[in-house]
């Protein structure tokens, strides 16, 4: 099982991220640079969390056009498994892999704690090893997660199951339609998150709840 | 060379939490006449050329290719 994790000036999640899939694959990722146009062959590739180019225009907006990303879009649309954590998902909305778009939280504040999760949807590549509608925990850290699309866009991904993850307990953080954590593409390989379940997947971490998500993708893509 | 102003603004029906703010910002100041605000980007853009009608075009393209997020923004484009 072969990961890659994409690295672009800003990011700051990236080394909890290649921690995580070292140590649940046994094998290190490799690491592609934003001026990449050429991706090795993974069955996973990952973007990390941080605030790529400053959050300059909007959070996201530059580094959907870098080079690297039409590699992304490439590999992606031959199936080859994307997920994006926090920045990760904001790129790969700006970039048009992922429906919707990430706005200012409602609170126009940062949030930075631990909120609950609903597996809105069990049944893809990343979350088979959940149980559906299971409840983990999880860490955020964002200024802007607050989810929005249109009535029509959002009455289609809630219809096709493409809500993957949704905060639950009256947890939102951020104002989030629908209280919409995490989405995934009508194809089923490409998976935007805001949570960070990078950040819980050892004892020392507090709890192992986001284990599943990378046990579940990188046995899925084995 | 040609000089235009992009200017971006929030489509209707979506949240602006920081418009909000602002409006209460200045409710707080006094202004006891503000309705609402929405807040927006402007973006002064200078193009070589002279061609007017090619420049406009390019333009819409910037806004549709990076300067406006069109899941959320319109924008406008006007040649100063």
């Amino acid at each position: 099982m072969k990961s890659a994790v994409v690295l672009l000036p800003g990011l700051n999640r990236d080394r909890d991220m290649i921690a995580a899939l070292t140590k649940i694959s046994g094998q290190a990722p490799v690491t592609i640079w934003e001026t990449d146009t050429q991706i090795p062959d993974v069955n996973l590739i990952v973007i990390p969390g941080g605030f790529s180019y400053g959050d300059y225009l909007r959070c996201g907006a530059i580094a959907a056009r870098m080079p690297v990303m039409r590699a992304v879009a490439e590999k992606a649309a031959k199936g080859v498994r994307v997920m994006g954590v926090c920045n990760g998902f904001q790129i790969l909305l700006e970039s048009g892999l992922l429906p919707g778009a990430l706005m200012r939280n409602a609170s126009l504040k940062f949030v930075c704690r631990e909120v609950k999760l609903e597996v809105a949807n069990a049944n893809t590549a990343f979350t088979r090893g959940y149980r559906p509608s299971q409840i983990i925990r999880c860490p955020v850290a964002h200024h802007d997660g607050n989810f929005f699309a249109d009535p029509e866009t959002l009455k289609r991904i809630e219809g096709e199951g493409q809500v993957v993850f949704r905060y639950a307990d009256g947890t939102n953080p951020n104002g989030s339609l629908n209280d919409i954590a995490g989405v995934i593409n009508a194809e089923g390989n490409v998976l935007g998150l805001m949570p960070h379940p990078e950040n819980l997947i050892e004892a020392a971490h507090g709890g192992t709840d986001g284990r599943a998500l990378f046990e579940g993708v990188l046995g899925a893509a084995a | 060379m040609i000089k235009a102003r992009v200017t971006v603004t929030l489509k209707n029906g979506v949240l602006d939490p920081q418009g909000k703010a602002i409006e209460h910002a200045l409710g707080a100041l006094g202004f006891g006449d503000v309705g609402s605000v929405r807040q927006g980007k402007v973006f002064d853009v200078e193009l070589d050329g002279t061609d007017r009608a090619k420049a406009e075009t390019e333009l819409k393209a910037m806004c549709d290719k990076l300067l406006a997020n069109t899941v959320i923004e319109n924008y406008t484009v006007a040649l100063i």
